[in-house]
């Protein structure tokens, strides 16, 4: 039995409303958040990036699962804005943790879902008795071009997800995983460049919804089950639009994907964004009851997971949930935003 | 200026995650680390001990005028944090001065705490957030 014995999410607390950027390029912020689903994103700290935030989560994955960090088998950190080009990233949250010197560990980068890829690399792991247990985390705190319309919807968070196989731990299983994947140039960022550079309309149908739809596709044919079959549903959220669109593609009633869809009031946080969608679930669901998540990449592909809540969910309350991280915040203008994310040159 | 490489490295257990020393005789706690206790010199072992990462403000001010590599920060507040281990430890507070008060509850965080420039070392370490 592989599954979650562990989860753990967090959110940084400052915020900045669509309209405050609006204001600065001269569009209608009201326009800008109904197009996108979007009433607010997550802004980090001066002292935050996806190192510290990827701490944040694992230590809460840890407090859930109650394990000893010492026990952990594989550390692998997904992201698209690691703080080094070379010197990974998960050296540091392993340290931090307390999980070295006896574990493996590497960086993982796949756009937005190289968080989910570093779940399935952790379920073989533990699947074939290589590792006890392994640590997945997606973490970004991702950038838009200033004036971009990604500078509306990128965000900062992190979400961290400890792999294990014994029943008496694991709090959801994961019961199948498959991925789709092309090359489709829909998004990049080349070496050195400070922001990435995306497709536009192109991001849309060939690139997000071929994938996300192709991939849960797949996952229903493998398990035999549809859409009626899950409780609920996460789907890769780059905004708060796309996900419910997929879902009327696919035949999945909208409040299914509600308690998973958090980007309309944190923004989209890339590698971590599904997987907070999924620890949202988490936090709320009852033994028994069934998950459907699928993540979304750029360039590009899709892992979708069946979950089934055990009765171990209860480990939860060890946890910090998600709602103390989402309700916790403080309002930044366009300056001070701008300062955060040291989008001058001269800071 | 930047820090030796070789100064950093050893810090890390004591910077990322609180990793002090503790003597087994008198069990007196010590961070930063001792490697002799002074009270039972060379009658006392010391061995690590990682701190729970929970503490008091003990006293605390407002950094206005900060040091090179912390200009963006300013201003900031440091405070003396005391570990519910007993230990006294100077460290930076995430929240502003006017929030805090003597005696409030903290938690330890890993923060970045400095970049050696654009291509320079980024050094993280321990801060310290309210409990609310
Ligand atoms: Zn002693």
């Amino acid at each position: 039995m592989v599954g979650i014995v562990g989860y753990g999410a967090y959110v940084p607390s400052f915020r900045i409303k669509p309209e405050e950027i609006a204001k600065i390029w001269g569009e209608e912020g009201e326009r800008i958040k109904k197009g996108l689903g979007i009433q607010e994103k997550s802004v980090p700290a001066l002292d935050e990036d996806a190192a510290t935030m990827a701490v944040e989560a694992a230590k809460n994955a840890l407090k859930v699962s109650g394990i000893d960090a010492q026990k952990i088998g594989a550390v692998y950190v997904g992201s698209e804005s690691h703080p080094y080009a070379v010197k990974p990233t998960a050296t540091m949250v392993a340290e931090a943790i307390g999980a070295t010197p006896n574990t493996m560990a590497a960086d993982l980068e796949f756009a937005c879902k190289a968080g989910s890829a570093g779940i399935q690399i952790c379920m073989g792991l533990v699947a074939s008795n290589m590792i006890n247990y392994g640590l997945a985390i997606g973490s970004d705190t991702s950038q838009g071009r200033p004036g971009d319309a990604l500078e509306y919807t990128a965000g900062a968070g992190a979400a961290a997800y400890l792999i294990g196989r014994e029943k008496s731990q694991v709090l959801a299983e994961i019961e199948a995983t498959c991925s789709f994947t092309t090359d489709t140039p829909d998004f990049w960022r080349r070496q050195h460049a400070e922001f990435p550079t995306h497709g536009g309309r192109f991001t849309g149908v060939p690139a997000y919804f071929k994938h996300v739809m192709s991939a849960t596709q797949m996952l229903f044919e493998k398990t035999n089950t549809r859409a009626s079959d899950y409780d609920y549903f996460v789907f890769h959220q780059p905004n708060g639009k796309f996900p419910l669109e997929a879902a009327k593609k696919l035949g999945i009633d909208a409040a299914k994907l509600k308690q998973g869809l958090m980007t309309p009031v944190i923004g989209n946080t890339y590698s971590a964004a599904s997987l907070i969608g999924l620890a949202s679930v988490l936090d709320v669901a009852k033994a028994g009851q069934t998950i459907l998540v699928t993540s979304f990449g750029s360039g590009a592909g899709s892992d979708s997971f069946a979950l089934r809540v055990t009765d171990k969910i209860e480990n939860r309350k060890k946890g910090i949930p998600l709602a103390h991280y989402v309700a916790q915040k403080e309002y930044l203008c366009y300056g001070l935003y701008v300062k955060h994310r040291r989008k001058l040159k001269s800071l | 200026m930047d820090e030796s490489l070789a100064i950093t490295w050893r810090r890390i257990p004591e910077r990322y995650r609180l990793e002090g020393s503790a003597c087994s005789k008198c069990s007196s706690n010590f961070f930063p680390p001792r490697k002799l206790c002074p009270t039972c010199r060379r009658k006392g072992t010391i061995s690590a001990k990682t701190f729970c990462g929970k503490g008091k403000i003990y006293s605390f001010t407002e950094i206005f005028s900060p040091p090179g590599g912390f200009e963006l920060e300013a201003p900031y507040t440091i405070a003396i944090v005391q570990l519910e281990e007993g230990p006294k430890i100077t460290a930076q507070i995430t929240a502003p001065h006017g929030e805090i008060k003597i005696g409030d509850p903290v938690e330890m965080v890993f923060r970045k705490i400095q970049e050696d420039g654009e291509e320079g070392l980024i050094h993280y370490g321990f801060k310290f957030r309210l409990v609310k």
